[in-house]
């Protein structure tokens, strides 16, 4: 096994990331309500505060007002919890922003279950679903604190609707500054021949290390990573997953709607034999640490790897 | 100010005439279509187009323009039939309203010459207008952006968000006027939310509230200028309204919020809007 990795927080990266094109762009504005320093848009009320919009808890207002932001040719960029930033105001996402397409952002913090300690009201294992099924959207889940700036960058190059996703703690850096980061491709993080481990977000490193416990197996598994969600290119999936005889998906996310979906649906042609782990149809709860509610609800290496050889 | 010349208030009246055959022309034979609410508004929508905004079908984009927004979307047959009448796209447009294909959608989209957002799921064309007002703020642009809303509309919690948020930053360039004619798509308002002293409502939030005949064009011109005229706080309107106002016998009752005109009773609304 490898030594434990660097560990640094996405949303810190985020706020970072977000500050720095609002400095370049002041047709940039963050919006959040009330929760700006969990979402990190705190960067901007506190550096450029004449590029904050604070909307208080009023997320339809929020997100309606953001689609007339744009309409008068700002860039927003709209913050809260996942849940709240795409289940409550669904809506009026899909009116507002998704069917006149316009360039505002919809950035979904403390994903999964990242948000440990608040329990199954604030976790997320929606938002993938809810956000790919609209048209228009495209759809961004950043493997870690590293990649999370060009993500930024890459919303900012589209000139319509982008949801981005994002992890509320620090998360194990699995990219490097000189990573390539493209809208629609995978990503191959570790090469294999048997059976691709697909991931992203907190789950990515999870693979890597499931693969060190097939190798013992003698089974050779490779895993890619997929950072966007929507739009997918079936050419660049399959490129990515090689001559592999079968798949094993592992999401913060539920098995409805989410990775595994958006996968099986471009492989749909030529499925390839697949096991979803991710969130079963069900809600989570509290704990103490993270690290306690990704083991009991199976997202593990050694999870990722039964299946895998299961399927082998 | 708030008073306007006898051949202004001559030319807005004519304008009005043709908003409401047009609002006629929009609905075609036999589509079914919100005729009502169309009617209800479609003095004020006279007023705001062809008195108070600053536009001009020339530069639909002109950053500066002043912002029009139909939040209660069904009844944009009265918009259609001013951007008509303004020059946005030819009347004969009017009569391709809701058919396959055409530019005139069953409910507002930006796809439309003039028309500004995508409106008619209720509650949220009021925060676009939130929004585009405090991209005028924040721009130091003096245009001012004007929202009508429905009475039944008034129900949905997001009004009040808007309604909040409108306050917070001191939106003096946001208009809201409350088309309120007292009946929704399935009765009459005051037996489903009974939503009562809509003034006092939008005063306890902090804004500066006016009431007006919503189908008297001077008073609407004249309070429309007092309202613009406000400083350091949003102004909402409330205009008493007669749904389907032109059309006796779609007048004051939900039968016709959303209902087809056939060539008889089409005959009677054309005879019955220039009886006006
Ligand atoms: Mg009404």
């Amino acid at each position: 096994m490898s030594d434990k990795k660097i560990e640094k927080n996405p949303r810190a990266a985020y706020g970072l990331a977000l500050l720095e094109a609002a400095k370049a762009n002041k047709n940039i504005v963050a919006l959040d309500a009330d929760l700006c320093t969990s979402t990190q848009s705190a960067q901007i009320q506190n550096n450029l505060p004449e590029q904050y919009i604070e909307m208080g808890i009023g997320e339809a207002n929020m997100v309606s007002a953001a689609a007339g932001l744009a309409l008068c040719g700002k860039i927003p960029f709209v913050h809260t919890f996942a849940i709240f930033v795409t289940a409550r105001p669904y809506e009026q996402i899909r009116q507002g922003v998704c069917l006149p397409k316009l360039n505002v952002k919809i950035v979904g913090s403390s994903v999964g279950l990242s948000d440990f300690g608040d329990g199954a009201t604030h976790q997320c294992f929606e938002d993938l679903a809810l956000m790919s099924v609209l048209p228009n959207m495209t759809v961004f889940a950043p493997v870690d604190a590293t990649e999370v700036p060009k993500v930024v960058r890459a919303a900012l190059a589209i000139n319509g609707p982008v949801y981005i996703r994002l992890n509320r703690n620090d998360t194990p850096l699995v990219t490097e500054e000189a990573t390539p980061f493209e809208v629609g491709k995978p990503l191959v993080l570790a090469e294999g021949k048997d059976v691709a481990i697909c991931v992203n977000g907190v789950t990515a490193d999870m693979g890597l290390k499931a693969r060190e416990i097939l190798a013992k197996s003698g089974k050779s598994a490779s895993v890619v990573n997929f950072s966007t969600i929507k739009p997918l290119d079936e050419k660049a999936v399959r490129a990515a997953l090689g001559s592999v005889r079968a798949l094993v998906t592992v999401e913060e996310h539920s098995v409805i709607g989410g990775l595994g979906a958006a996968i099986a649906r471009v492989l749909s042609r030529a499925p390839l034999p697949t096991e979803r782990i991710g969130f079963a149809d069900r809600y989570g709860q509290s704990a103490h640490e993270y690290e306690q509610l990704l083991e009991r609800y199976g997202l593990t290496p050694d999870n990722i790897a039964k299946a895998a050889l299961g399927l082998l | 100010m708030g008073k306007i010349d006898d051949a202004t208030l001559k030319a807005l009246k004519e304008k009005a005439l043709s908003v409401r055959l047009g609002i006629i022309e929009a609905l075609g034979i036999d589509h079914r279509g919100h005729l009502g609410g169309s009617m209800s508004c479609a003095d004020i929508v006279t007023a705001l187009y062809f008195y108070k905004m600053k536009h001009s079908a020339k530069s639909p984009d002109d950053p500066d323009r002043d912002r029009f927004i139909m939040s209660k979307g069904h009844s944009v047959l009265a918009q259609y039939a001013a951007l008509a009448e303004a020059g946005y796209f030819g009347k004969d447009v009017l009569a391709t309203t809701k058919s396959l294909g055409s530019v005139l959608q069953g409910h507002p989209e930006r796809e439309t010459p003039g028309v500004e957002a995508n409106t008619g799921s209720l509650g949220q064309g009021f925060s676009m207008g939130v929004g585009m007002a405090i991209a005028g703020k924040l721009d130091k642009r003096d245009y001012h952006v004007y929202v009508i809303v429905g009475d039944g509309e008034l129900a949905e919690g997001q009004i009040w968000e808007a309604t909040m948020a409108s306050n917070v930053y001191s939106l003096d360039n946001l208009t809201v006027i409350v088309d309120m004619n007292g009946i929704q798509a399935m009765g009459k308002t005051r037996d489903r939310y009974a939503i009562q002293n809509i003034p006092g409502r939008f005063a306890a939030f902090g804004w500066k509230t006016f009431e007006i005949d919503g189908h008297d064009l001077a008073d609407i011109v004249g309070t429309l200028d007092k309202a613009t005229a406000v400083k350091g706080a949003p102004t909402a309107v409330i205009a008493r309204t007669v749904k389907g106002k032109g059309v006796t016998f779609a007048e004051n009752s939900h039968d016709y919020h959303n209902n087809l005109l056939t060539p008889e009773t089409r005959e009677k609304a054309i005879a019955s809007v220039m009886a006006m």
